[in-house]
């Protein structure tokens, strides 16, 4: 019986979140920060690659716009492919989408991992960074982890080594839901401290952030210098305005 | 009256032309011996900012049109092939996505303003007409757009919008299968929105465009004081008193408004063009999936007030037609505006209270609904859409008795400045 107020909880909870979709962290990028990119991008290639795929971003785009010469890139962050101007897919088998037939990764992990170049588009950067920080110990979940922002998520704690193990305190019974904020405890302690952890974590999110649009820092860049020759042809058009109605009375 | 060829005698090159095809006539008739009133204020820069908005949106299509591929299997890819790997394709897929929103906008703002004003009124209810054709086309085409992109709102919006005609009794299902081509939306349905969307509707609409402007240039612009210039024409040119020619000074006034909607419309195209999840939705980020709904099922923004109507109306006797019924009902009221209105004058400038605070609760339930349309549904909120709707109605259903008892002031003979 409790386990089932427990649950009802639990899902109660879920919807709460669904509904107001606001995740508990929030992130600011900053696709102007080269080497914060630059370290995503390692660490993605490193961390993510591996079963995600950034299916519609080329890794020579990806080099140009972070400023990763060739060479370096096919060392170090090319695993697929030899091609530079391949999209960067990932070795995990392709899903069948059919239940019936299981490819091997439906298999493994019940689905096929999505592909992440739009994630930050479709969940936001809040929601990703929030995603990556707030893995905690469920025994009842294959993987030995939940997930705050993506309750029963199939992915496990892939970063765990790096994070540590943290447990979430269940709300109490009878709290009310919407003010609940959620208390991680640091169970046992990764390769990194939390604020480096949380580091690596933003320096993901703002990659995913660049790779969701790669031209996002150009249309940004771009659109001070069009507002202002707006501005000017406006200026410049009232004055025109203001002398042709002179004749108006 | 027969046409007279070249009637301003015009020679050398030009003449050539004006014997041959009313050049200098049709640039003298609709642009610089265009006589419109002197004293349009700001709100009248919206009919030129809906051209320039008509006008993007064409060009930019044309090109997303050579990149695009109307194909279930390719067309979210071929989208993100438009955003990385043409160049400028990510500036031209926005000016085109926030345009569509920018043009919902002007065009709210131009029919608000022809409410206001009486632009509706004797003789110019064919203009009226015109603009509400245009209305529902744009929204046709509006909605035909929403689709390409075959995101997972696109599908979604797709199913939910082709099935309204569902609710229709006896062939409604059939009728769903046939406009959809498949049984769900699918790929023939999003090859003959495709066709709609850059072939059939822009070619309604640019045609619709052109008979509004005839209509308007015909009978002459109304005003803010509502008053016909026509009466008092100077008597040795035939030029009313009141009229200035459009070109120069409208066009040099809509110059200024054309930068003024710029610095707003580049704002949002450089720094927001998600438009905080309103003009490009967060599901439509992910390809279409029947096997996943997302979780509030939302129109584009300016469809908002009519979705929220849809949802408002509760079902009777096992249909949800009702709600379709009173959602398409709002629009087709538009079209006998020129006939509801009773009113001895034109503008708001010289009504009465009553015509005052109908066109606010008007302003403000349509706002509202808008915004309902795009929230997910509560008690409290279906019925505040609820009151929307009636208010909505009510605006419309009753304007024949305000309008016609209302207390008014005198017109002046002449505009005001």
């Amino acid at each position: 019986m409790k386990r089932l107020t427990l649950l009802a909880l639990w899902l109660l909870a879920g919807s709460a979140l669904a509904e107001t979709e606001e995740p508990p962290y929030a992130f600011k990028p900053d696709t102007g920060n080269q080497a914060s990119l630059q370290r995503g991008a390692r660490d993605f290639m490193n961390y993510c690659s591996g079963c995600h795929s950034l299916k519609y971003l080329r890794y020579n785009r990806l080099g140009k716009d972070l400023g990763i010469p060739d060479e370096m890139l096919k060392a170090n962050l090319m695993f697929t492919s030899d091609k530079l101007g391949d999209p960067i897919v990932s070795s995990m088998p392709e899903g069948s989408g059919n239940p019936a037939a299981p490819s091997e990764s439906e298999k493994w992990f019940g689905r096929q991992p999505p592909d992440l170049s739009l994630s930050a588009r479709e969940r936001g950067p809040d929601w990703i960074y929030s995603y990556l920080l707030t893995f905690y110990l469920d025994p009842s979940r294959p993987n030995g982890v939940n997930n705050l922002v993506l309750p029963s998520a199939a992915m496990p704690h892939v970063l765990g080594d790096l994070q540590g193990w943290q447990t979430m305190e269940k709300p109490a019974e009878g709290e009310p839901q919407e003010h609940h904020k959620p208390k991680f405890e640091l169970v046992q302690p990764g390769s990194l401290s939390p604020d480096k952890y949380k580091e690596l974590v933003g320096d993901l999110t703002n990659f995913l952030v660049y790779a969701a649009e790669p031209g996002r820092n150009q249309r940004l860049a771009l659109g001070g210098p069009v507002l202002l020759f707006t501005l000017i042809f406006g200026i410049l058009a009232y004055l025109l305005k203001v002398e042709y109605w002179k004749d108006v009375h | 009256m027969a046409i007279v060829p070249n009637p301003h005698k015009t020679t050398g090159f030009l003449g050539w032309i004006d014997d041959r095809f009313p050049l200098t006539k049709i640039w003298k008739d609709h642009i610089s011996e265009y006589y419109a009133p002197k004293n349009f204020n700001w709100w009248y820069t919206y009919g030129s900012l809906a051209l320039l908005v008509l006008v993007n949106q064409l060009l930019t299509g044309i090109w997303l049109t050579m990149h695009y591929k109307p194909d279930e299997a390719f067309a979210f890819d071929s989208v993100e092939y438009i955003m990385r790997d043409v160049p400028w394709g990510n500036i031209l897929r926005y000016l085109h996505s926030t345009g569509a929103s920018a043009f919902f906008v002007v065009v709210y703002l131009h029919m608000l303003r022809g409410l206001m004003y009486g632009s509706h009124r004797k003789p110019r209810e064919l203009i009226w007409i015109f603009g509400c054709l245009i209305y529902l086309v744009l929204m046709a085409e509006g909605f035909c757009g929403y689709v390409l992109p075959w995101g997972n709102m696109s599908y979604w919006g797709a199913q939910v919008i082709i099935n309204l005609f569902g609710t229709i009794p006896v062939v409604g299902q059939d009728l769903v299968y046939w406009i959809q081509g498949d049984y769900t939306p699918a790929d023939a349905t999003l090859n003959r929105l495709f066709s709609l969307h850059v072939v059939a509707l822009p070619f309604v609409l640019v045609g619709l465009v052109i008979a509004h402007l005839m209509a308007l240039h015909e009978v002459g612009s109304n005003n803010p004081d509502g008053i016909e210039i026509k009466k008092h024409k100077d008597p040795k040119t035939g030029i009313p008193l009141d009229g200035i020619a459009f070109h120069p000074y409208y066009t040099v006034k809509d110059m200024v408004g054309v930068a003024a909607f710029l610095l707003v419309f580049f704002a949002i195209v450089f720094f927001a063009p998600d438009g905080g999840g309103y003009f490009l939705e967060k599901p439509n980020f992910t390809p279409a999936n029947p096997l996943s709904t997302p979780l509030h099922i939302t129109p584009a923004w300016y469809f908002g007030a009519f979705y929220a109507m849809l949802r408002a109306v509760p079902s009777f006797f096992n249909t949800q037609i009702w709600g379709v019924i009173v959602m398409f009902g709002a629009v087709l009221l538009l079209f006998f505006v020129p006939w509801l209105d009773r009113s001895p004058v034109k503008s708001i400038r010289y009504r009465g209270p009553l015509s005052k605070i109908a066109l606010a609760l008007f302003v403000v339930s349509f706002v509202m609904l808008n915004w309902l349309g795009m929230q997910p549904t509560t008690v409290a909120r279906t019925y505040l859409a609820q009151i929307g709707t009636i208010l909505y109605y009510a605006f419309f259903l009753a304007m024949p008795w305000y309008s016609k008892h209302d207390r008014t002031k005198s017109v002046p003979d002449r505009v005001t400045a």
